[in-house]
């Protein structure tokens, strides 16, 4: 496996912080968001836009170009915040988020967002669409590849087991899931509620090819995208352990899943992404 | 005009393939009803763009849904019962708003499946699909017009619910009928009362036009194979001229066909209406042909119906007057 250098990492390290800045930025002390949500994804978005996918933001449409579902749309600010980082639009166009007229929803569209693939929103409707896209490829005999990222709560959904059943029914070697397990959904931890374990023994059993990640930990994203290539016979997911809300105390003060952060707290979040900003410089140096 | 039946599920396998040999972007998702649908007749032809997906039919749509995204042409096959209720929030998340290029078939609609019972009888799915943005609905009445809707929504970059009968009768038109979604066809010209009519039903109604003519009653009967977008200027002309109004389908009174034309002549050409179809009820199990006689919509009951609702015009213009 390959490993990144210094520098690559840092330059991610950096993206993330630039995400979640922009984020708290779109939300000031004014927008309701799922900013739990959104920050356990953070490194898996970074991950993939910023050192796995291949993609051309001058052209959405390019016909080689790697596809990304974000199934669990209510993280969509991370999606946003990536794709206008990648240079999709202006980092202008993140203010307007959910205002009317604005290319941003408040979950994804794609007949309104360039770089969004599928609209979502509905839980337990991303990998359905993502394996059409993957069996697509496979009748193009297309060298691109299906990602999708999925919370662990989805797993709830009968839709989306009915999904992974097709998926490795089809042997689509070419569609990888990564999935944000930070143990949580909307109405708190799934732990002995709504729980969904044995997870990896149960995606095992309808027959794809399962590994884990630190959801986090750019190095072990990395290897996760690594080892899903070497997956030649069936589809693979990725089981990234990740923390609601994490990279930020402020966020974690709240145990709902969609709120606002009050003055205060917005004060609080800027301190405290100024403090990770000069971190991250130091890193640099 | 033969005067050979012909079954409509067959002209629609038949089209399928015509389809796919002229257009190589056309696959078949099925969910495990190929041979029921006729998708098997593609399937045969081209089993490497044949998906199935099992039984699993809101995954069908969604991966229809994919396949769209990717260039694809999907007509997603499964019994319309299952393909509009079933699969409800895929075709509206994924499909609808995402304007996918999928095309729904719904299979043995209506009271197509009559023995089967109230589980397989497709009541609301016209008011489902209909519901949708985006989504144009469709429901052909004989085979010569199934066939030429099949090549027709191939044409449209976005979705479309295919409403099929399993109708088995000498078909209404003959190889000079040329299909144009979103037109209204009048079959027969008539002064006295407007008959509308969609999918298999038109058989029935076309029938009751005879009846009527034998009355001295002069129906004018307009096919509305198009049911999204309707054609607002046909129908407001043909309830203009004829002041009362009959829709006739194998569907709920509600939200249906009759909703459609309820809801378009209220704001355009308001007129006395009767409405044939199921009443806000399940429905039992037999043959269509009985249940639709024991559930009011068999061709005398078209004729009752058109009757009334030209008397109710009558009572109306008095009403008026006064």
């Amino acid at each position: 496996m390959k490993q990144l250098d210094s520098a690559t990492l840092a330059r991610l390290e950096n993206v993330a912080y630039r995400l979640r800045w922009h984020t708290v930025d779109i939300a000031r002390d004014h927008l309701k968001m799922h900013f739990g949500a959104v920050f356990s994804i953070i490194e898996m978005v970074v991950a993939l836009y910023f050192n796995w996918m291949r993609y051309d933001p001058n052209n959405p449409q390019w016909e080689e170009r790697d596809r990304f579902v974000l199934s669990k749309g209510h993280a969509a600010p991370a999606l946003y915040t990536a794709l206008a980082e990648a240079g999709y639009y202006d980092l202008d166009e993140l203010h307007h988020f959910r205002s009317l007229h604005s290319i941003l929803q408040g979950h994804p569209c794609r007949l309104k967002t360039p770089g969004v693939e599928v609209s979502s929103g509905s839980l337990g409707t991303g990998i359905a669409t993502a394996v059409g896209i993957a069996i697509a490829g496979k009748l193009d005999k297309a060298p691109w590849r299906v990602y999708v990222i999925v919370s662990d709560a989805e797993c709830n959904e009968g839709s989306t087991w009915e999904a992974i059943q097709v998926a490795s029914n089809h042997h689509l070697n070419n569609l990888v899931v990564l999935l944000d397990r930070n143990g949580t959904s909307a109405s708190g931890p799934m732990l002995r509620r709504n729980d969904i374990e044995p997870l990896e023994d149960k995606w095992r059993s309808f027959n794809w090819a399962v590994t884990e990640a630190s959801g986090h930990d750019f190095q072990s994203l990395y290897d996760g995208l690594q080892w899903s290539e070497t997956i030649t016979d069936r589809p693979a997911l990725i089981i990234c352990h990740t923390e609601k809300g994490r990279g930020m105390s402020v966020i974690k003060e709240h145990p709902e899943h969609n709120f606002m952060l009050n003055a205060d707290q917005y004060r609080r979040a800027l301190i405290e992404l100024d403090d990770i900003e000069k971190e991250l410089v130091n890193h640099v140096n | 005009m033969s005067t050979e039946a012909l079954d409509v599920a067959k002209a629609f396998g038949e089209a399928l393939v015509e389809l796919g040999e002229k257009n190589p972007r056309v696959v078949i998702v099925d969910a495990d009803l190929a041979d029921s649908c006729r998708s098997d007749l593609f399937r045969d032809r081209f089993p490497d763009r044949t998906i199935d997906v099992g039984v699993a039919e809101a995954t069908a749509i969604a991966v229809g849904a994919g396949l769209a995204f990717s260039g694809k042409i999907p007509y997603v096959n499964t019994f319309a019962v299952f393909a509009a209720a079933r699969t409800f929030d895929q075709v509206r998340q994924i499909v609808a708003y995402g304007r996918a290029n999928v095309k729904i078939c719904g299979s043995a609609a209506g009271l197509s499946l009559g023995y089967a019972g109230a589980s397989h009888h497709s009541l609301e799915d016209i008011a489902l699909m209909r519901s949708q943005p985006n989504m144009i609905v469709v429901s052909p009445s004989d085979a010569v017009e199934t066939r030429q809707m099949v090549h027709a929504i191939a044409e449209i970059d976005g979705p479309v619910y295919l409403r099929l009968s399993r109708a088995k009768k000498p078909p209404i038109y003959d190889n000079s009928y040329r299909l144009k979604i979103g037109e209204a066809v009048i079959l027969r010209e008539g002064s006295d009362v407007a008959l509308f009519a969609t999918g298999d039903m038109v058989f029935e109604t076309l029938e009751a036009a005879d009846m009527l003519a034998e009355k001295g009653i002069y129906a004018e009967v307009v096919n509305v194979h198009t049911i999204k977008p309707l054609d607002i200027e046909t129908i407001s002309r043909a309830a203009q001229k004829t002041r009362s109004v009959v829709t006739i389908e194998d569907h709920s009174i509600i939200g249906g066909l009759g909703g459609a034309i309820a809801e378009c002549l209220g704001e355009h050409m308001p007129t006395p209406m009767r409405r044939i179809g199921l009443r806000d009820t399940f429905c039992e199990s037999d043959s269509t042909k009985v249940l639709r006689e024991a559930y009011g919509m068999a061709p005398h009951h078209i004729v009752e119906a058109a009757i009334d609702a030209m008397n109710m015009r009558t009572i109306s213009a008095r009403i008026h007057q006064n």
